[in-house]
């Protein structure tokens, strides 16, 4: 069937922020679909908040709109654009929400305007739980006893028949927020009461237990014809009870006799067929039990997942790509499989490969979260590797997770508690699988392993096997190289360099010496969905000691490299894939043959239309030299990825890789605090006084010189880890020791913390000659925020442009002395009229993406450039952006809903895992947006409860005074009352304190949904107990909240000037083509 | 472990290890890429004599069960595979793939890197092989490679076809078809096959034997079909007179032009106006008999993930094959129709007769192992004897 010619244009919602549970996967699918969309000549008009994703550039789209993704700003651009089709399924959760709002709103139909891919009423009974399972055993197909509840006392008559642990599950939700395992009436009504709270219909699901069975996933997907594909079928390791997105998996299914993998694949496609999901891919969960093999349909996505994402990378088999240009018609038949051009794309893609992902998780960043994995997602990113076994896959792949650790090594046995591991074996928590190789070389039994974690004993097996050849390593005669069949044997089995090093007590490149001198090295092979029965166009190749044949071919032409960023983390996600696919495709343009190397499965960057070759590889120093000697690049891009591939660096240079742009001797010059301190001294520029210290005593004698309050930093941290401001000696030691603690075997850097300043973030580059400042952003919330948690504005708010010149002044010089070739980043603070430097990385920062979005220059595009030794004088761009007729703001998006208990509040180290942007005319506009987009909706009338720590009871009454002209009702506990009377705000209502028991508090009030708002500052960083649960209430019960004075200003600010006004939406393209924002259109 | 060495007739040869003892194989080397069903392969009498590379790499991760066994025998002259799990793992399994091997006399080899030779393969096609551990000379084993006679002037058909006629299930009673668990107690082959348990007629079938599988005749009886199993070389006037409803050709192992011979008999029973359905070989016979040609594809379709487009709805099956040769689509007359082609390569893939109840399928409707997707054709089959 050809494509439809009665749609001209179609309209994609994205996913919006990165949050847990909802990554980069998603621009992996939405730039795939856009980019399909248009080659068929559609007109894409595009929705998403986030800027740091590759489909928001204005060139994927015909009509990107940067706005926030609620029904009603999606009606005004639906309203503006009259697109004739919405596509739903691409933009995750966010998305597909999204869209079935604006269809049981009535928008779509208004507007005429048609759900591709799928229907309204298909999307009902895929998440709607009730509707779901009467349509699978329509279709004959089981399912698991379960009931709809909407109370808590309903849930216990439920529990009570099916026994306990129940699951409880909420309807329409992300990533299983709310939901959990309940063993007991106690926790039971806990869990319950959390889900209705989180899902949007008030209902959740009460489900017999699965706990333990084995889970599997199969990724499927149907054209117009009723023609069905099992794209790639899914094993979790960890057994049901654990989320997938937290699971161990691989790929394809291990354990499955073909008798058993074949009723599941029949089950997948009728299940499909029962929804009713028409075309597109969608995801399709089960549980077997181990004993008896019963299989049971546990859910499924109408829609592309993280799942399917993996299952694309993992094959070769591009669905998002396929699924958008099924959405407009066409059948499976009709469209040709990517990588051999020759076949078509209606076929199973074989695999003669094992493929392991591994959760990446950020415990570390939310002290006091509950460790323990369940079903409610909790890991922030994820690493895939690829190998001819289950063993090197997995080695691969937790070496790829750079959590410290160079396979199943000895390292990683330190991350197990000795004296715990029954229970680290019984509990399924990160770690796991560590515990797995403590136990075996104590002993224990591969059955005995088994049946206490539930996992098969097919993976405990080859995890033994990995144990019996570390075994054989240790235990070859010391003071002779090993054998080449132990070494072959061991790097078969996926040991790395390092971890052979260890075990020999000698370097990594020893053994890599002694590899190259036995002629142990890998080939590269490619992943070509078919297993080699045809030949393969598309050059996306893995790494394996398992093969004998190279497939790899050098190009004719020069070749760079690139070196992506690895796992999702708090501090590194989406923003330097962003760098790395701007990098790859300028220098395609260049003319170079482009190597993209990476191991996250959720990235642009590891799509295989990105570069001209994907290597899908560990980001370790060994992996890439084995890349290096087979591809012997001209220049290695190190300053796009973030801090992984600039650890990598140094130890590149010294094994003789040439590095492109600035030289990593100066890299590593700004990361060491003394000789940046020697340089700005040189160059007269003020920092805060500081010093570093290698103990804890010596840490508080530099406290005590530079003077109270103190920022307290470890070495070579990402994303300010274990960085903590400390007002006083007392507060400061357990910080240190912390600091300590976190960088082991580096100094403790102690700076003066410079209260009540702005901070300010500079994005530049340069070129060694000039310097262009791309962009400066003024933070909204005061210094000693992380730069990645704050809001900020391009162009500055508040900032007098003198200070603005001063700033870009002092951010020049230090460039130009740092011999930057490309990116540089510097975060400033300015108080009382003062420039002060805080850092200045030579790289990519986190705000590439945002800067060049604000301003419409693709920064890492022109950095590209700068690397080959163009200068920017060539590039026509001046000595900054031309002022800009519009304001740009930057909103982070925390996590905390998904880590129960933890204070939700900001501080020096960073905790979001994404961002949004608003803009607007005026700043107010733009920072309204942003908080909309951020889900967090300023209340345009109601109860305001203000509580404000010591140190800012001077705003207490200003605050208080703009809120209650606003017309807001303010309730407050006695202090603040009083502070609000004396600056003559009457009409209060007051609160008792919680530890008093003082009926009604704010928890009360909270829970009877009367608040609004709550403004909360925290009195410390040793916050009083009532603080913490007020806040960790507001995240649970989804109050918004703003817990800085800073923040709150610029919330009143856009209240004052926003209120009862609708946004206004502008798409990119208006926006820089304009040049200004008047007559733009669309009003809404 | 022993070492051991897979050489080619082209001079190629590759290193592996033997996990089933000493020996010393010829086959003709072909590669298959299920990811699953190690023994359906395994016992599938179309792969009689060969030596078969499993392109997935870890192999005997569910261990064996006697309801996976498509004949009474393992038929390959040796598995070549990535590497043989140390141990299996399944609720299901009744023993090792290794000792399966071991207690059939065939030789397992793995740390073969089986991609290399599924590539070779690709490039250069299927050609005759030796794998050996007694003989580790290279050179003097693509000598042996080369002076093995392969198939030419042996009667492959003949040596996997039953060699009396039994009603079925006959002396292959003793095992059930797998049935999983379910609450419901439906089975997956049921509900795609639309399954009447009452009141569904009884046909009498007669089988050609050339090399069936199990399946292919469970899914007959269940569909309310008694069947009767005969050789390859029996008579058609033989067949015929034992009245059938229907007549069913099996798939088998070999080259069908040498079976000029059977053509002709089953030439002999369509001609009758017998409902007849043929599978893989089955096809290409009947191909033969309507007098069309057939050839040797360079390596041919082996796996599970084939796609055939039924040209008459457009609609695409997933499909499992196990084929060398395939029917020139050109040469056959013009009272048969190509009903269904192959989507990577254009060949046949289906054809019927348009004024005879015939029909044949070049791949396996009932899988084992792979997609069961195509099952409906034994339905077309049943409607066909009910007209």
């Amino acid at each position: 069937m050809p494509k439809r010619t009665d749609i001209k244009s179609v309209l994609l919602i994205g996913s919006g922020p990165i949050v847990v549970g909802q990554a980069c996967e998603f621009d992996y699918s939405g730039s795939q679909a856009c980019k399909a969309l248009r080659e068929e000549g559609y007109r894409v008009v595009l929705v998403n908040s986030n800027p740091a994703t590759i489909m928001t550039d204005p060139c994927v789209a015909d009509c990107t709109y940067i706005e926030p993704i609620t029904p009603e700003v999606v009606e005004s651009i639906i309203r503006k654009e009259r697109p004739d089709a919405l596509l739903p399924t691409l933009g995750g959760q966010t998305g597909l929400n999204t869209a079935m709002e604006l269809a049981e709103s009535g928008v779509l139909d208004r507007y005429s305007c048609e759900l591709i891919g799928a229907k309204a009423d298909v999307i009902r009974r895929a998440e709607d739980r009730a509707q779901f399972k009467k349509a699978m055993e329509g279709a004959g197909l089981s399912c698991l006893r379960s009931e709809l509840v909407t109370s808590v006392a309903e849930a216990e008559r439920v529990a009570e028949r099916l026994g306990y642990p129940v699951i409880v599950r909420p309807s329409y939700t992300l990533g299983g927020t709310g939901g959990g395992t309940a063993h007991n009436v106690e926790e039971l009504r806990e869990i319950v009461a959390d889900g209705l709270a989180a899902s949007i219909r008030h209902n959740v699901l009460i489900e017999e237990s699965v706990l333990g069975w084995k889970e599997y996933e199969l990724e499927v997907m149907r054209d117009r014809h009723d023609n069905a594909v099992i794209v790639c079928s899914i094993e979790n390791v960890d057994p049901m009870g654990v989320h997938t997105g937290d699971s161990i998996t691989v790929a394809p299914v291990q354990t499955l006799s073909d008798a058993e993998y074949q009723v599941m694949r029949d089950a997948a496609i009728r299940v499909l067929r029962a929804v009713g999901v028409e075309t597109g891919g969608s995801n399709v969960q089960f549980a077997v039990h181990p004993k008896t093999g019963r299989q049971v349909v546990i859910e499924m996505n109408p829609r592309v997942s993280r799942s399917s994402a993996l299952a694309s990378k993992a094959t070769g088999f591009p669905i998002a790509k396929i699924a958008a240009k099924l959405a407009v018609g066409y059948t499976l038949d009709e469209l040709k499989n990517d990588i051999t051009k020759k076949t078509p794309a209606s076929f199973e893609p074989v695999l003669d490969y094992c493929v392991v992902k591994i959760p990446r998780f950020a415990f570390e960043k939310f002290p006091g979260a509950n460790p323990r994995l369940g079903v409610s997602m909790k890991s922030v990113g994820e690493t895939m590797a690829i190998g001819g076994n289950f063993r090197e896959a997995l080695q691969k792949a937790l070496r790829g997770l750079e959590i410290g650790v160079d396979g199943l090594d000895l390292k990683a046995e330190q991350r197990v508690p000795t004296d715990l591991l029954e229970e680290a074996l019984a509990a399924p928590a990160q770690d796991r699988i560590f515990a797995i190789k403590c136990a075996l070389k104590r002993g224990m039994s591969v059955e005995a392993i088994a049946e206490r974690t539930q996992i098969d004993p097919w993976f405990v097996d080859n995890i033994a096997q990995i144990v019996e050849i570390e075994h054989e390593i240790a235990a070859f005669p010391a003071g002779r190289p090993l054998s080449v069949q132990l070494l072959w044997k061991a790097k078969k089995s996926g040991f790395s360099d390092r971890q052979i090093a260890a075990l020999r007590s000698c370097e990594e490149l020893e053994v890599r010496r002694l590899r190259h001198e036995l002629n142990v090295r890998p080939v590269f092979r490619l992943v070509d969905t078919c297993a080699g029965e045809f030949e393969a166009v598309t050059p996306y190749y893995y790494s394996t000691y398992c093969g004998t044949v190279q497939e790899a071919r050098r190009s004719e032409r020069p070749t760079v490299m690139v070196v992506g960023g690895g796992p999702n983390r708090i501090g590194q996600g989406i923003e330097f894939d962003y760098c790395c696919v701007h990098v790859v495709q300028e220098m395609h343009e260049l003319g170079y043959e482009t190597v993209m190397v990476n191991s996250n499965p959720e990235t642009v960057s590891t799509d295989y239309d990105t570069s001209d070759k994907l290597y899908f590889e560990p980001l370790t120093l060994e992996d890439l030299l084995n890349i290096c000697d087979f591809e012997k690049p001209i220049g290695v891009v190190v300053q796009v990825g973030g801090q992984t591939p600039l650890n990598l660096a140094l130890p590149l240079k010294r094994a003789g890789v040439p590095i492109l742009g600035t030289d990593p001797e100066d890299i590593n010059r700004a990361e060491d605090r003394e000789e940046t301190r020697k340089l700005l001294d040189a160059l007269g520029v003020k920092q805060p006084d500081s010093g570093t210290a290698r103990t804890v005593e010596e840490a508080l004698a530099v406290a005590d010189r530079v003077g109270y309050p103190v920022m307290i930093r470890p070495s070579y941290v990402l994303g300010g880890r274990a960085m903590m401001v400390a007002h006083t000696p007392h507060e400061a030691r357990p910080f240190i020791q912390a600091a300590f603690h976190a960088s082991p075997g580096f100094p403790v850097l102690v700076d003066r913390f410079l209260d009540r300043a702005t901070e300010v973030d500079v994005d530049l580059l340069c070129d060694g000659q000039t310097v262009y400042i791309g962009g400066i952003m003024e933070h909204v919330e005061e210094a000693g925020i992380h730069s990645g948690d704050s809001a900020c504005c391009i162009p500055p708010h508040t900032l007098h442009p003198a200070t603005q010149r001063r700033i870009e002044s002092v951010c020049r010089r230090m460039a130009l002395a740092l011999n930057v070739k490309g990116l540089m980043n510097v975060q400033l603070a300015i108080r009382d009229n003062e420039v002060y430097v805080l850092e200045v990385n030579p790289r990519a920062s986190r705000t590439v993406p945002y800067v060049s979005k604000a301003t419409a220059v693709p920064l890492a595009r022109f950095a590209a450039r700068i690397m080959f030794g163009m200068s920017l004088a060539g590039f026509g761009l001046g000595e900054r952006p031309p002022k800009l007729p519009w304001y740009a703001v930057k909103e982070a998006v925390l996590p905390f809903n998904r880590f129960h208990g933890v204070d939700p509040i900001l501080g020096p180290e960073m905790k979001s895992t994404g961002e949004v942007m608003g803009v607007g005319e005026t700043f107010e506009e733009a920072h309204w947006k942003s908080q909309i987009a951020a889900g967090t909706a300023l209340p345009t009338e109601g109860l305001v409860f203000l509580s404000l720590a010591d140190r800012d009871k001077n705003w207490a009454g200003e605050i208080g005074w703009d809120l209650n002209e606003l017309g807001y009702r303010l309730a407050c506990t006695q202090g603040t009352a009083e502070t609000l009377r004396a600056a003559g705000v009457e009409d209060v209502m007051l609160l008792g304190k919680i530890h008093e028991n003082n009926k009604p508090d704010i928890l009360d009030l909270m829970r009877e949904k009367r608040v609004s708002l709550i403004i909360n500052t925290p009195s410390g960083a040793r916050a009083r107990l009532d603080e913490v649960g007020i806040r960790a209430e507001a995240v649970q019960l989804n109050v918004p909240m703003i817990t800085t004075v800073a923040g709150a200003k610029a919330a009143i600010r856009a209240l004052r000037q926003m209120r009862g006004r609708s946004c206004t939406v502008r798409s990119l393209q208006e926006i820089y083509a304009g040049g200004t924002l008047q007559n733009s259109g669309g009003q809404g | 472990m022993k070492r051991a060495i897979v050489a080619l007739e082209d001079g190629r040869f590759f290193e592996g290890e033997s996990f089933t003892g000493d020996g010393e194989a010829f086959g003709e080397i072909v590669f298959n890429t299920s990811m699953t069903g190690y023994q359906e392969i395994l016992t599938d009498p179309s792969y009689h004599q060969q030596i078969v590379t499993l392109t997935y790499p870890l192999v005997g991760n569910y261990g064996v069960h006697p309801q996976d066994a498509e004949s009474a025998a393992v038929r390959p002259a040796a598995l070549l595979i990535g590497e043989c799990s140390r141990i299996h793992s399944s609720w299901r399994a009744q023993g090792s793939l290794q000792d399966f091997l071991w207690a059939h006399g065939t030789m397992g080899v793995h740390n073969v890197d089986t991609r290399a030779i599924t590539l070779h393969i690709r490039s250069k096609g299927a050609m005759r092989c030796v794998v050996s551990t007694v003989d580790l000379d290279p050179q003097r084993l693509v000598g042996k490679a080369r002076a093995w006679p392969g198939f030419i002037g042996r009667d492959i058909a003949g040596e996997v076809t039953s060699p009396v006629s039994y009603e079925w299930p006959g002396p292959h009673g003793g095992v059930s078809p797998f049935s999983p668990a379910s609450a419901d107690g439906v089975g997956s082959w049921d509900a795609v096959l639309q399954v009447e348990l009452n009141g569904a007629r009884r046909f009498r079938v007669a089988v050609l034997d050339c090399g069936l599988k199990f399946n292919q005749l469970r899914i007959l009886a269940r569909l309310g079909c008694e069947l009767t199993v005969f050789p390859i070389y029996t008579p058609a006037e033989e067949i015929l007179r034992f009245r059938p409803d229907g007549f069913f050709i099996s798939n088998g192992p070999g080259d069908p032009a040498g079976m000029g011979a059977v053509a002709e008999n089953i030439r002999k029973i369509v001609e009758t106006g017998l409902p007849t359905f043929g599978i893989c070989f089955g096809h290409q016979l009947l191909g033969l008999a309507f007098g069309g040609r057939t050839f040797k594809l360079k390596f041919g379709h082996r796996g599970a993930n084939q796609p055939v487009l039924d040209r008459r709805t457009g609609c695409v099956e997933i499909t499992s094959q196990n084929h060398g040769f395939a029917v020139d689509i050109e040469s056959l007359p013009a009272e048969i129709e190509t009903t269904h082609i192959n989507l990577n390569d254009g060949t046949s893939e289906g054809m019927q007769h348009r004024h005879k109840p015939v029909f044949s399928v070049q791949y396996h409707p009932e899988a084992a192992p792979g997609p069961h997707d195509a099952a409906p054709h034994f339905r077309r089959f049943i409607s066909l004897m009910s007209n």
